[in-house]
């Protein structure tokens, strides 16, 4: 089942939370809503499982107008950041209880939550208490009470953000085999952490102030990004302002060769160049700069490098004989590498 | 830890006992005392005696009990159904509306209870509603003044209620009624049964009100203490006292003990 926003629009007392959303998620999609608080990323999650009106516009699951039914009949799985187990029940009353409400006969019941358990791994727990699970845990028996009522889509609000790193990357790794399994349930998955959505996502849909800034494929918005906020939101960027040339960029007085410009001559632009596609050393497109500060990261090295005022950021992999604090490093990367933003171009 | 030092702790306790011991200790344990006495002339009260309490068991005595123990159970489970249903619909207005209802459930903390008790009879004292000389009006009135209390302690636990329990039990299916019933109420019992205990509590001390109304047939146990002590019998007063606290205090024991059961966290 998809999901479809038609100009959704959400506003608390006049405040406009979100502007106009036109996406669509296909069925079995996984759309990540990556985007900083505030953004109107949970918002748009919530407007799809009721929980908000929308001022105008529509919200479709499948061929369904669902914007006027209420969040009990859509029939849609969800797990939120702080997991809201029902303290007073056991694990298995936990994962049983969409079906009670919806008077599943009781051997189906058994089996369906036995079958959940089983999947998110929590099967030896079902006679336990919420409170008596670790965080982890309880994320997974909530997985399982979202999926017990086999929904057609599951709503996913930073359902990681409370675990700590190393649980975090295995959770990762069970939500993409849960999705492997049940390769039919859209999810929509709201996060401000981008490794999540880089990880998970079929597509990815970059927020910021109540509108999508971009969507599209991991790769097509890191590898291109359409505006400097995807940029630096999606994987970190240097973001050097530019005036476009005749066959290049020049920045802070240097000619720099890149790809094709598609912005006329003088048009002021942004270049974008990851900080590990930066090499030191002299190169095409050579910087040279001052080293402000070098960050070892065991297996790379962070290096921030003063460039005619501008800070550039490389990184770089075993270093042996790595430059010292204020010394003077050449610096230079591909134009291939280096992608010109020319929207939303600031002034700074 | 507020005090640090191991002698300034000492002192506190002691301060804390000199101060605590004569205020509610000492006056309680009078009461005990006289309850088993039959002269008090000297430092010590004086001919033992259970004669009190042999009284205190029967006849206008244990009818007294009774009436006092229907009054505080019916008033405090009609004030609890009322109080819990108006904190309820009170979390789903306006803020607005909301501070209205809340002001209104006050209303008779705010009012002294000999107020209330006048007005109470006043405006049951009429046909068609004729409640004067029944034992509803003082129900009725034990009602009025405890639903205020109930109100407040469940509309508390309300506002702390976590929506992510309700969403989560729609977004599963559960109809409006289903998360009541299974999700918020569960939740709330160990505030409900707080309410309740208080509740019951106050209306078993309760005095003020139920003199402007009892009629002759619903004598609660408080008026005839103080009809006791009015005509000068100190020591039955003060086993009926004793009576009245000690079952006051065994229904809280088993309402406190159904409030750990219920408690989640």
């Amino acid at each position: 089942m998809g999901i479809r926003f038609d100009g959704v629009t959400v506003a608390y007392d006049g405040n406009v939370v979100l502007d106009h959303l036109d996406l669509s998620v296909g069925t079995g999609e996984v759309m990540a809503l990556l985007g900083p608080s505030g953004s109107g990323k949970t918002t748009a999650l919530r407007a799809v499982a009721g929980f908000v009106r929308p001022a105008a516009g529509r919200v479709y699951l499948g061929d369904r107008d669902v914007t006027d039914l209420p969040p009990y009949r859509r029939g849609i799985g969800m797990v939120v950041q702080q997991y809201a187990l029902f303290p007073h029940l056991r694990v298995e009353d936990n994962v049983a209880f969409g079906l009670k409400a919806r008077r599943v006969a009781k051997p189906e019941i058994r089996a369906r939550v036995a079958e959940a358990l089983e999947m998110t791994g929590m099967a030896a727990y079902a006679r336990r208490h919420p409170r008596e699970l670790s965080g982890g845990q309880q994320q997974r028996v909530a997985i399982a009470r979202a999926l017990a009522i086999r929904p057609g889509v599951l709503l996913l609000d930073e359902p990681l953000s409370a675990l700590d790193a190393r649980l975090r990357s295995d959770m990762l790794g069970e939500l993409a085999r849960l999705h492997r399994e049940l390769p039919d349930v859209t999810i929509l998955y709201v996060t401000h952490d981008q490794v999540e959505a880089l990880t998970l996502a079929d597509r990815i849909a970059v927020m910021n102030e109540a509108r999508v800034q971009a969507c599209g494929t991991p790769r097509e918005l890191y590898r291109a990004p359409a505006n400097a906020f995807t940029a630096s939101f999606v994987g970190n960027a240097n973001l050097l302002p530019v005036t476009v040339a005749r066959d290049g960029v020049v920045f802070a007085g240097a000619e720099l060769r890149t790809a094709a410009a598609g912005a006329p001559a003088g048009a002021r632009a942004t270049l974008c160049i990851r900080p590990h596609l930066v090499g030191l050393g002299d190169g095409p497109n050579r910087l040279e700069g001052t080293v402000t500060e070098i960050q070892w990261r065991g297996a790379t090295s962070r290096l921030y490098v003063d460039v005619r005022g501008h800070r550039v950021m490389a990184d770089l992999g075993e270093l042996r004989e790595p430059p010292a604090h204020g010394e003077t490093v050449d610096l230079h990367f591909a134009p291939q590498d280096a992608v010109l933003l020319t929207a939303g171009v600031t002034d700074d | 830890m507020l005090v640090h030092s191991r002698a300034g702790r000492r002192a506190v306790q002691v301060l804390f006992l000199v101060l605590f011991v004569p205020l509610f200790a000492v006056p309680l344990l009078v009461v005990l005392a006289a309850s088993f006495a039959t002269h008090w002339s000297g430092v010590l009260p004086s001919g033992p005696t259970v004669a009190h309490y042999r009284a205190a068991g029967r006849g206008e005595a244990l009818q007294a009990l009774t009436t006092s123990l229907v009054t505080a159970l019916t008033a405090s489970l009609v004030a609890l159904t009322v109080g819990t249903w108006a904190a309820l619909a009170a979390a789903a207005l306006p803020r607005r509306w909301r501070r209205v209802l809340d002001a209104l459930f006050v209303l008779p903390v705010a009012v002294p209870s000999v107020v209330v008790g006048l007005a109470v009879l006043v405006a049951f004292s009429q046909p068609p509603m004729l409640l004067n000389g029944t034992r509803w009006i003082v129900i009725a009135a034990h009602t009025v003044l405890v639903t205020a209390f109930a109100h407040q302690s469940v509309s508390a636990a309300v506002v702390r209620l976590d929506p992510a329990y309700e969403q989560a039990a729609a977004s599963l299916g559960a109809t409006p009624g289903q998360v009541l019933w299974r999700v918020r109420l569960p939740l709330l019992l160990p505030s409900l049964t707080a309410a309740a205990g208080l509740c019951f509590a106050l209306s078993m001390g309760e005095l003020s009100a139920t003199m402007m109304l009892y009629p002759p047939d619903w004598t609660p146990l408080p008026v005839l203490i103080y009809a006791a002590t009015d005509r000068g019998a100190l020591f039955a007063g003060s086993a009926l006292a004793v009576v009245l606290m000690t079952a006051t205090l065994l229904v809280l024991l088993v309402v406190s003990r159904l409030r750990t059961k219920a408690s989640y966290r």
